[in-house]
């Protein structure tokens, strides 16, 4: 299982990780962040696959993900 | 697989795009093609006022901003003075296309040896969108409030079409709307990259890219509508590659 | 060393190459096209870059390119074409980035035509597009001064991190001369901690934007004022021409001054105590020259070839509004000796 690293304080909320993770590890936190933006978070009991779909798609370099 | 953000990438600042833009994509995109082909020690990149420039924040690369326009001839002077430079030009449609349509297309003819990556996003971004040379026909922007109309406001510039008669070394259009199309934008680079260090002259890269805030969509939707529309209009894929015909 | 019989525009263009400028951008316009033909040629030989762009607002964003990665970088132009570059001169003083452009001016608005003129006084001196700038302008009256302060000016917008505009006309720049040309030089474009290039590891990004990033926008205009006071202090330049004990004082640059230096002699040789300030650099202006006149002084006489009379307002300023500007100019011709006397006769009458 691969790891998730997700750097919340940069985040804009644009939610691009939600709509392209194929298992559907990341959701809405319904919280707003420092910059006033709703930040996403990571659905633990989801198993990231490590496709790095969202770490191609996030405009705002949040997301790395380790093995 | 690990997938690290690129050390190109500056962390220390954030660029303050909208969320879901394509610029922050594109400039992931340009971080891993540079230290992909180990060229992060010579890049250059040349900016264009608005949307774009805040690409200095989002790269460590030095760089110039050019005068809005102005961003593919002040690069070409950039790479003469500096030959062994890998320079990267990095216009939006409006500028490449609009006001600096004459050295974009004078760039291609004269076959200078820079990339030009063109941020396509249908709009003019930063003064609030307003309708730019790639804005569909029928597509409502803030000066085209009932849809481009192509008696009244002419046709969209695809610029595969009017390049194609010049002997330029590359020309794709990409999109950033997807990981697999953004995998596709970072490969594009990578090659006119290369095709760059060969010497084989002027590389253009167009990148469809999202603009949720002046689209008036959610960064999904926006993605979305890359798919269904703009990449209808603005077919995806290589035009010209002219491999090994170094100048 | 032996003087070479050499056109104002090529003393100029020769000579900025001897500076180890290496980089030309331009598109052609009379009459200043002989740079342009000269350098497409010569720049092969010393292994330099020279583009026929495809208009002059490439020219000038070509140069910007260049310049900001630390080449000696030159543009030229004449009048309407001088126009178009205006927004590039704007970002190359915002953004402290050296470069040297010539304009060898004309006559007239919009097209004018392109007849020996001194048409852009205005736009020469007072920063000819938008924001707050000016930039050093020499004006050479000989094909030897051409060589001289294309030489010059590169050292000059190093000096202060400032476009400089060598203004000419299409007198200086077309007729022929003995000339000496300056040494070859070779410039290094890592001679400058700001100049754009790959960044290595280890080392700060080096951006060219509008410097109040890099200063602060607080501290920004102090920076600036201090640039301008700077300039003022320390290049104003002019030459005296028997001002000691002059009545009348013509106020003259470029090939005007060298009509009004014959009136001059002619005038002495009557009796008539006239005398000359030519500004050599139009800006800053000499108001230093202004301020050494004796009290005998009863009146100035500014010549230029141009309508309006441009640069009256700056002989007025520079004088204290002491004493009275006369205007005499020539349109579609040269500025006339004989015609220059007469004047002067009638001022001494007057005043």
């Amino acid at each position: 299982m691969a790891k998730v690293k997700l750097d919340t304080s940069r985040c804009k909320g644009c939610f691009l990780c939600v709509k392209v993770c194929p298992k559907g590890v990341f959701v809405p936190s319904k919280e707003l962040g420092e910059k006033g933006f709703e930040m996403v978070c990571m659905d633990e009991s989801k198993e990231c696959v490590g496709c790095g779909s969202c770490f191609k798609m996030c405009p705002d370099y949040c997301i790395e993900i380790e093995e | 697989m690990e997938f690290k953000i690129p050390h190109d990438i500056d962390m220390t600042q954030q660029a303050s795009w909208c969320p879901g833009c394509g610029h922050g994509i594109i400039c992931h995109a340009i971080a891993q093609a540079a230290e992909e082909l180990g060229v992060s020690d010579r890049i250059v990149t040349v900016d264009d006022v608005a949307c774009g420039q805040f690409a200095q924040y989002a790269l460590k690369y030095n760089s110039i901003m050019g005068a809005h326009g102005r961003v593919v001839a002040t690069a070409a002077g950039v790479k003469r003075a500096r030959p062994d430079a890998l320079v990267i030009s990095h216009p939006g449609d409006g500028s490449a296309y609009s006001i600096g349509i004459e050295s974009t297309l004078y760039c291609a003819l004269r076959n200078e040896n820079i990339l030009t990556i063109v941020v396509n996003n249908s709009v003019f971004g930063m003064t609030g969108g307003q309708m730019s040379p790639t804005s569909l026909v029928g597509m409502k922007t803030a000066t085209s409030p009932f849809g481009r109309d192509p008696k009244k406001n002419g046709t969209p510039v695809d610029i595969t079409k009017l390049l194609a008669g010049t002997e330029m070394a590359y020309l794709a259009r990409c999109a950033v709307n997807t990981p697999a199309n953004v995998e596709k934008t970072k490969n594009a680079i990578k090659k006119a990259l290369t095709k760059q260090m060969n010497g084989e002259g002027f590389c253009l890269v167009e990148v469809l890219s999202p603009c949720p805030t002046n689209w008036g969509m959610t960064p999904e939707q926006a993605c979305e509508y890359v798919k269904t529309t703009q990449s209808v209009a603005f077919p995806l894929g290589e035009y010209i590659d002219r491999e090994g015909e170094a100048k | 060393m032996a003087k070479e019989l050499l056109k104002g525009n090529q003393a100029f263009a020769e000579a900025c190459l001897r500076a180890g400028c290496r980089f030309f951008s331009g598109y052609p316009i009379t009459p200043q096209s002989d740079i342009l033909e000269y350098l497409c040629w010569r720049m092969d030989e010393v292994g330099g870059q020279c583009v026929q762009t495809e208009s002059e607002l490439a020219g000038i964003n070509m140069v910007f390119g260049a310049a900001a990665a630390g080449a000696r970088a030159l543009t030229t132009t004449s009048g309407p074409g001088f126009s178009l570059k205006q927004e590039g001169i704007s970002y190359l003083c915002a953004s402290d980035v050296p470069a040297v452009i010539a304009d060898v001016m004309r006559i007239g608005a919009g097209l004018g035509d392109i007849f020996m003129g001194q048409g852009d006084y205005w736009q020469l001196t007072r920063g000819g597009g938008h924001g707050d700038y000016r930039t050093i302008v020499l004006a050479p009256a000989s094909c030897q001064e051409m060589a001289d302060f294309g030489y010059m000016a590169f050292d000059l917008a190093e000096k202060y991190r400032h476009p400089v505009i060598v203004a000419s006309d299409a007198n200086i720049g077309q007729m022929m001369e003995g000339v000496e040309l300056p040494e070859m030089k070779e410039h290094d474009p890592d001679t400058f901690d700001w100049a754009i290039r790959p960044r290595q590891e280890g080392e700060k990004q080096r951006v060219i934007w509008n410097r109040f990033w890099d200063i602060g926008e607080k501290e920004y205009p102090d920076y600036l004022r201090a640039k301008y006071a700077q300039m003022e202090e320390e290049e104003q330049r002019w030459e005296e021409v028997m001002t000691d004990d002059a009545e009348i004082v013509i106020v003259a640059y470029g090939i005007s001054s060298r009509v009004a230096k014959s009136a001059i002699i002619r005038a002495r040789e009557e009796g008539i105590k006239l005398g000359m300030i030519r500004p050599v650099t139009l800006w800053p202006y000499p108001k230093k020259a202004f301020e050494k006149l004796g009290p005998q002084v009863k009146a100035f006489l500014d010549i230029e070839m141009n309508i309006l009379g441009q640069m009256t307002d700056d002989v007025v300023l520079a004088s204290g509004n002491k004493l009275p500007v006369e205007f005499y100019g020539e349109y579609w011709s040269v500025i006339d000796e004989n015609k220059i006397i007469e004047r002067v006769k009638e001022m001494l009458k007057k005043y």
